[in-house]
């Protein structure tokens, strides 16, 4: 193979004596996107960092176009050619698109050795033109989406002539159209020649759009191949080490009377007349793109964001909900898309974050009662399977799926009777992904109703009874389980129904 | 227009010119020329330091110590005039800068090597700076008849029909817009504060950076240090105390960010100039000096509290808009 680029030979990375990477084997040739599977903590990120000179490898080679090379910081892994666009946060909020692009190797004026603000606006404008970025160079990032910041991050790796871009879960945040665009991207790198290092955890995005995979599990290569060859079903085995039968788990709640009804519900320039009912024990999935104002209807139905008019009826009485204390007194729970910023205190340990918002009830006089604490963590913690240490291991030690678990249950013991849950799988791994559907369904059945966003198609069609689709503001359409099929509800979510 | 005046700095600019109306209707010769250069000269010293705090917070620090730092390099180079008169005065502002730089260094390397947090390095030296102050004039002051005339008739010497005070700001000013916003390590303090990860995956040396912020505030502070002991021709061990407020809040009023990543000089010297209106506007129309504090932090309150609000609703504006163009 001569148009091998890249090639990663047993490479290994302990920290503290712990196994992140325990001789993986990796390679990659030019126009070829090459996805990296594994659950969370399988050590794709660590991988990636020692590519991107972030880590420094315990053992192992890295051969970059025939020649044994290190990285010893993000700097000489760039100037070799290697572009990482990670998942979030590396951007310069409060500094324009050019700046972003530039940042770290500015281009300066031979002549009087001051910046050329001129030339970098003008390759900005061009790199921009060939994505077909509708953005101007001047424009602060803050005020950009998120799939234009990923557009931003490709432009910059284009500026930076990559040879390997790595994108890390790229399509995390993004709807589908914006990820049939990102697509559209890649086909056109990868005609370039470049290789790309694609990082995800669904496998519809796996087979659309990868040629290679590589396998990783705790740390171990597993196996790598040409996707083309093997099923879904055996890539999933190699990912989880076992063969996961139940995916999504049928439903069989009772549905019973509405609990909740929404009416005309309004706020001017967001959303606009959101209608909907809502069963006991029925599980009513919102689907839409980002931005098609999902979340803030469910903000302002648990009184964090104010109405312009409307109405909300629980038990079929007209309520008045202006806060999330009002909200958690009619027995609405609401699980935010964020856990690390919304969702869960990082700082505090297990048992604090569970029962914080029943701190109420376990406390006696102004004491905590701590085997309160205790008791109730152990039940509910057992119960979604949270692992841990212990009760007392701070939940920023956790991995991402046991922090969502955390979150999960944090809001279950309020024991609550309608359960709004924004995006409550994103970003997590296979395994705990089925866990948490698992219990989603379970608590339905206990009579709990429940309001399920996702943008995840295969997660709304197979846990929602029914299924309302958002698009720009406006409910565009409404499927039964029976009626919904994949196509309906994309069509229905660019809004051509409507239109 | 909009380019050289952000919307925020804008906003502050208007605000200063209604104050400046509501306080001519009182006292019209608020608006007389003279009154105006009289501003420029007291807030001079002022916008040049508040310079070197922006940079400072910008990478998302801060400095506690630059009113001991002035007050130090005030003294030494005081007692350096009274002691050997015949050193000439632009090795004086030489060696003021060159003690700053020192001064500022030592807080960048106890930031950056000693990776000790910015607020408490700085409430630290700040102290000892301070403390330097009293070992070195023993506790009595050099006053105006112990310096040279060339040395207190510096800040007043005019040069080009602008005072030498005025002249060296507006240097400092033009040099440092060149620095921040044309050199590659001016961009690069606005890439730490804005997001030290994201600086480091593009190879900026944060450590690096951080030791030059706070220098070069040394070095503006230092200069400071002599032109405000020539100015009030007096060295004392109480001088510039408290002035490190002022400089922050120059820079808070001029729109920087006190988290770090954003803020810009020209914000910063208009926070400064609407500090020294306020100031002087109300000797002007007589408050009493007894209300007089109280009455300026009102109103330094009111402004960020406007600028703020103002901000807030441009940012959901432009939310808004980009939901509805996707």
């Amino acid at each position: 193979m001569n148009n091998c680029i890249l090639e990663m030979k047993g490479i290994k990375k302990y920290f503290y004596g712990v196994k992140a990477l325990d001789g993986v084997d990796f390679k990659i040739r030019t126009g070829e996107v090459h996805a990296l599977i594994g659950e969370n903590g399988a050590g794709k990120s660590t991988l990636v960092k020692i590519l991107a000179g972030v880590y420094q490898p315990t053992a192992g080679t890295i051969i970059f176009h025939d020649k044994p090379v290190q990285f010893p910081s993000p700097l000489f892994s760039q100037q070799a050619g290697i572009s990482v666009i990670h998942q979030e946060a590396t951007m310069f909020l409060e500094l324009s698109v050019t700046e972003n692009i530039f940042m770290g190797h500015h281009i300066i004026n031979k002549s009087n050795g001051l910046l050329s603000w001129e030339e970098m606006k003008d390759k900005t404008q061009s790199l921009l033109d060939k994505l077909e970025l509708d953005i101007r160079p001047d424009t602060k990032v803050r005020n950009l989406s998120v799939a234009q910041r990923h557009m931003v991050e490709i432009a910059k790796a284009l500026s930076l002539n990559a040879r390997i871009v790595i994108m890390d879960e790229p399509t995390s945040a993004l709807t589908i159209k914006e990820v049939e665009y990102l697509y559209k991207i890649i086909r056109k790198l990868k005609s370039e020649g470049k290789a790309i290092i694609f990082i995800s955890h669904k496998f519809e995005e796996i087979s659309e759009i990868a040629d290679y995979f590589t396998v990783l599990r705790d740390g171990k290569y597993i196996g790598e191949g040409k996707i083309a060859d093997v099923s879904i079903d055996k890539i999933i085995q190699m990912v989880i080490g076992r063969s996961l039968k139940h995916m999504y788990p049928k439903l069989e709640a009772e549905q019973g009377d509405i609990i909740l009804k929404v009416e005309n519900l309004t706020k001017i320039g967001i959303f606009k007349n959101i209608s909907f009912e809502l069963h006991k024990g029925e599980i009513l999935g919102f689907f839409g793109l980002v931005g098609a104002g999902r979340s803030e209807v469910m903000q302002t139905i648990f009184g964090i964001e104010p109405m312009t008019s409307g109405g909300v009826f629980i038990n079929g009485k007209k309520v008045k909900i202006t806060n999330p204390e009002d909200a958690m007194n009619y027995g609405l729970a609401y699980i935010p898309e964020d856990r690390q910023l919304q969702g869960a205190i990082l700082e505090m340990n297990i048992k604090e974050n569970i029962t914080l918002p029943i701190i109420d009830r376990i406390s006696r006089h102004i004491f905590l009662d701590r085997v309160r604490e205790f008791e109730i963590t152990d039940e509910y913690g057992k119960y979604i399977e949270i692992k841990a240490s212990g009760w007392d291991q701070l939940v920023e030690n956790l991995s991402g799926g046991n922090q969502q678990k955390v979150v999960l249950a944090k809001w279950i013991v309020t024991k609550p009777r309608i359960l709004i849950m924004d995006e409550p799988t994103k970003g997590i791994d296979v395994a705990t992904k089925a866990t948490v559907h698992n219990f989603i369904s379970e608590l339905a059945k206990q009579g709990i109703a429940i309001i399920l966003i996702s943008s995840e198609l295969t997660e709304i069609l197979g846990m929602s009874n029914n299924i309302v689709v958002m698009h720009e503001g406006v409910v565009t359409a409404k499927f039964t389980r029976e009626e919904a099929n994949s196509e309906k509800i994309i069509k229905a979510a660019i809004g051509s129904i409507s239109k | 227009m909009m380019s050289l005046f952000k919307k925020r700095e804008f906003n502050l600019f208007v605000f200063i010119l209604f104050i400046i109306f509501g306080v001519s209707l009182r006292n019209p010769n608020f608006l007389d020329i003279n009154n105006f250069v009289d501003i420029l000269n007291d807030t001079a010293i002022l916008s040049i330091v508040a310079i070197g705090q922006l940079m400072v917070i910008v990478t998302g620090g801060i400095d506690l110590s630059v009113g001991s730092s002035v007050a130090l390099t005030g003294m030494s180079v005081a007692l350096l005039n009274q002691y050997y008169p015949g050193i000439p005065i632009f090795m004086i502002i030489l060696i003021s800068i060159a003690i700053g730089l020192l001064l500022g260094s030592i807080n960048g390397l106890l930031v950056s090597l000693g990776k000790i947090p910015p607020i408490i390095t700085t409430l630290g030296t700040m102290s000892i700076y301070r403390g330097l102050v009293f070992v070195l004039c023993k506790g009595t002051w050099v006053s105006a008849h112990e310096m040279t005339e060339v040395f207190r008739g510096f800040p007043r010497r005019s040069f080009l029909g602008i005072s030498s005070l005025i002249f060296i700001s507006i240097l400092i000013v033009i040099l440092f817009l060149i620095f921040l916003n044309l050199t590659k390590t001016g961009r690069e303090i606005y890439g730490v504060g804005g997001n030290k990860i994201a600086s480091q995956y593009v190879g900026i040396n944060l450590k690096k950076i951080q030791y030059i912020v706070f220098t070069l505030c040394g070095g503006i502070t230092g200069l400071a240090g002599f032109l405000w002991v020539a100015r009030y021709a007096a060295a004392q061990s109480e001088t510039a105390i408290g002035f490190e407020l002022q400089t922050i809040a120059a820079c808070v009023i001029g729109g920087v960010s006190i988290i770090g990543g954003s803020g810009t000089i020209i914000g910063v010297i208009l926070g400064a100039f609407f500090m020294g209106i306020v100031y002087n506007a109300l000797t002007m129309i007589n408050v009493s000096p007894f209300w007089q504090m109280a009455i300026q932090g009102f109103i330094i309150l009111f402004a960020i509290i406007i600028n703020t609000v103002m901000d807030k609703r441009n940012q959901q504006l432009m939310l808004r808009r980009r939901s509805f163009n996707e």
